[in-house]
């Protein structure tokens, strides 16, 4: 039952004012949602379906956008990058975050201090962190340095300038920055199972590994969708992470739909080809996120 | 469930032994660049050719400081971070307070007036949060340019007010459906009215909400790079853009210590938040992140 609906019988101005004021109040955020997200959406997909360069037209041109995306090598590489950088990003995020929970689960002096140091690089900038890898991967003075210097001489650790390797250097930086967080969902996943549960397996004589592998990693089933979820949206989203850390390069290596899209829309001319990434993008997030909200609203219509 | 790992049996031990070492381990991993970042900042460029990532420098100097705050080079001007700095908090105070209030209007009208429809656009709200930015930037560069908005600042404010709703909203709403509706409907047989049930009732029980709130805008906003290149310009870029400017300027001998003190005074911020709000940030992250 609302506050609303409830109100004492009568008409009177107060009780007026507050069958307006709600709507009034909320009406910017509604117009702000209504345009800003959803008008936009639609603007967007217009654009793709014109000829627009350096400014917009909106005279109906069919499909030559997605023709040319379809068509473009570079798209291609970009989308390929991400399935490479997704794919192990996320992988490595989940068994990173879902092991280190596991460890610090099992009465660990200091926990609180280290749970604070997995985590605090999420409270940075991906621009910070590029700038902190791109000069750590560096292979002048960085890590290839180090190992030099501690007599590995032979050692070549050239992967950020490497265009076969450049990648691998987003996901390690991408994972150095995510893992963390990934551990505290887990962490917070493990304290809610059931004690009583895990009690009666070790009554019937079952091994600690067994316990986990068995009955408490599957019970986790709704934190490994969440996460996903949120490791698969940073990556399709990954921006300023790879700007910072390798701009793109060498050449193509490290492009990424997002780095398409912000280069054809915005500093190229090819706003037509720009929004038809951008579409392409929103298509592949939906693709992602589409069932899990989909579960998740019928959760909430359950529960 | 961790008194299970408590039998002191020799294997027992064995693992916890390398339980701790890959905990620590990892620590160090975590650690290493902010470690890296700090020492190269204090050293001289010699000692950055002579040296290694992790050795110390030989002695602690200041100058790659000075020069990152106030005369390094970000594409043609020479101003240091500083100017950026100061564009970025101007951007920042703003903009997180406005959207915490008007989110913590919006959860309260959500989750206390329902109205015909107020469901169906927590749905659409919700699934905004979703969205990649990249499908909603063209409109918007389009419209500032229409509304002649031309001050870099006061359009990323408008920028972050709007695409960081949807996200103070659910928060507040979130928090608010929990608290029982009989506080609100005998409040309003006392007659009471919208704003007063507000300011008066829910506003002080929502100390934690607003925490989470505060911090979890001040970090998005802070770190956000996309909007910042894309709709702001010249001298009132903020400061994550400045930062990679800085980095990716290729003039002259490289400055790997000036960089890194430009990159530390740019998570600063967001760090010292991290150290004092730690417990609400994570908070945010968890709650706003399962639903973004």
């Amino acid at each position: 039952m609302t506050a609303a609906s409830q109100g004492a019988p009568g008409f009177s101005l107060s009780r007026f004012a507050d069958t307006i004021l709600p709507k009034l109040v909320i009406a910017p955020t509604v117009l702000a949602c209504l345009i800003g997200f959803y008008a936009f959406i639609g603007w967007t997909a217009w654009l793709s379906f014109t000829e627009s360069r350096l400014l917009p037209r909106y005279e109906w041109a069919g499909f030559v956008q997605y023709i040319e995306l379809f068509g473009n090598d570079r798209w291609w590489t970009a989308m390929q990058n991400l399935a490479v950088f997704g794919g192990l990003f996320i992988f490595f995020g989940l068994l990173i975050g879902l092991v280190m929970a596991v460890l610090l689960d099992q009465k660990i002096r200091g926990e609180g201090a280290i749970r604070t140091i997995y985590l605090y690089p999420m409270a940075l900038s991906f621009i910070v962190t590029g700038t902190a890898w791109k000069w750590i991967l560096n292979p002048g003075l960085g890590v290839e340095k180090l190992l030099h210097d501690w007599g590995f001489t032979g050692v070549v650790f050239d992967w950020i300038i490497n265009p076969d390797f450049a990648i691998y250097t987003v996901v390690i930086a991408g994972i150095w920055q995510s893992s963390g967080f990934v551990m505290a969902l887990f962490l917070a996943g493990l304290r809610g199972v059931d004690d009583s549960i895990i009690k009666a397996a070790q009554m019937d004589g079952a091994s600690l590994p067994t316990i986990y592998t068995r009955i408490i990693i599957p019970s986790l089933r709704p934190v490994f969708l969440s996460a996903f979820m949120i490791l698969a949206h940073i990556a399709v989203k990954s921006f300023d992470l790879v700007m910072a850390l390798t701009g793109g390069g060498p050449g193509f290596a490290t492009d990424l739909p997002s780095i398409f899209m912000y280069q054809h829309g915005f500093t190229r001319g090819q706003l037509g080809l720009g929004a038809a990434s951008a579409m392409m993008m929103l298509f592949t997030v939906a693709a992602v996120v589409m069932p899990f909200l989909y579960s998740e609203l019928r959760r909430e219509r359950r529960g | 469930m961790a008194e299970l790992a408590y039998h002191q049996t020799t294997g027992a031990k064995v693992a916890r032994y390398v339980i701790y070492a890959v905990l620590i381990a990892m620590v160090l991993f975590y650690l290493a660049p902010l470690f890296v970042m700090l020492s190269t900042s204090f050293k001289s460029l010699d000692e950055i050719r002579t040296g290694n990532l992790l050795s110390l420098p030989s002695s602690i100097s200041f100058d790659a400081w000075r020069a990152a705050w106030s005369s390094a080079c970000t594409g043609i001007e020479c101003g240091g971070m500083a100017p950026y700095f100061s564009n970025s908090l101007k951007m920042m105070i703003p903009a997180v307070l406005i959207s915490t209030l008007v989110g913590a209007f919006n959860g309260y009208i959500l989750s206390m007036w329902r109205f015909k429809g107020s469901d169906t656009f927590f749905l659409l709200l919700l699934i905004g949060t979703f969205l990649p930015f990249q499908v909603i930037i063209l409109p918007m560069a389009q419209v500032l340019g229409m509304l002649e908005i031309e001050d870099s600042t006061t359009r990323l404010i408008l920028v972050h007010v709007i695409y960081g709703l949807q996200f103070t909203t659910l928060f507040f709403r979130n928090y608010y459906v929990t608290v029982p509706g009989e506080l609100v409907s005998a409040a309003r047989i006392d007659g009471a009215g919208f704003f007063r049930i507000f300011f008066k009732i829910l506003l002080p029980i929502s100390i934690p909400t607003i925490m989470v709130c505060l911090i979890w805008q001040t970090t998005q906003i802070w770190n956000d790079f996309l909007f910042g290149v894309i709709f702001s310009s010249g001298d009132g870029q903020p400061i994550t853009v400045a930062l990679n400017n800085l980095v990716n300027t290729s003039t002259g001998v490289k400055q790997y210590n000036v960089d890194m003190a430009a990159a530390i005074i740019a998570a600063l911020p967001t760090l010292i938040v991290y150290a004092i709000g730690g417990k609400y940030f994570v908070r945010g992250l968890t709650a706003g992140a399962v639903k973004g």
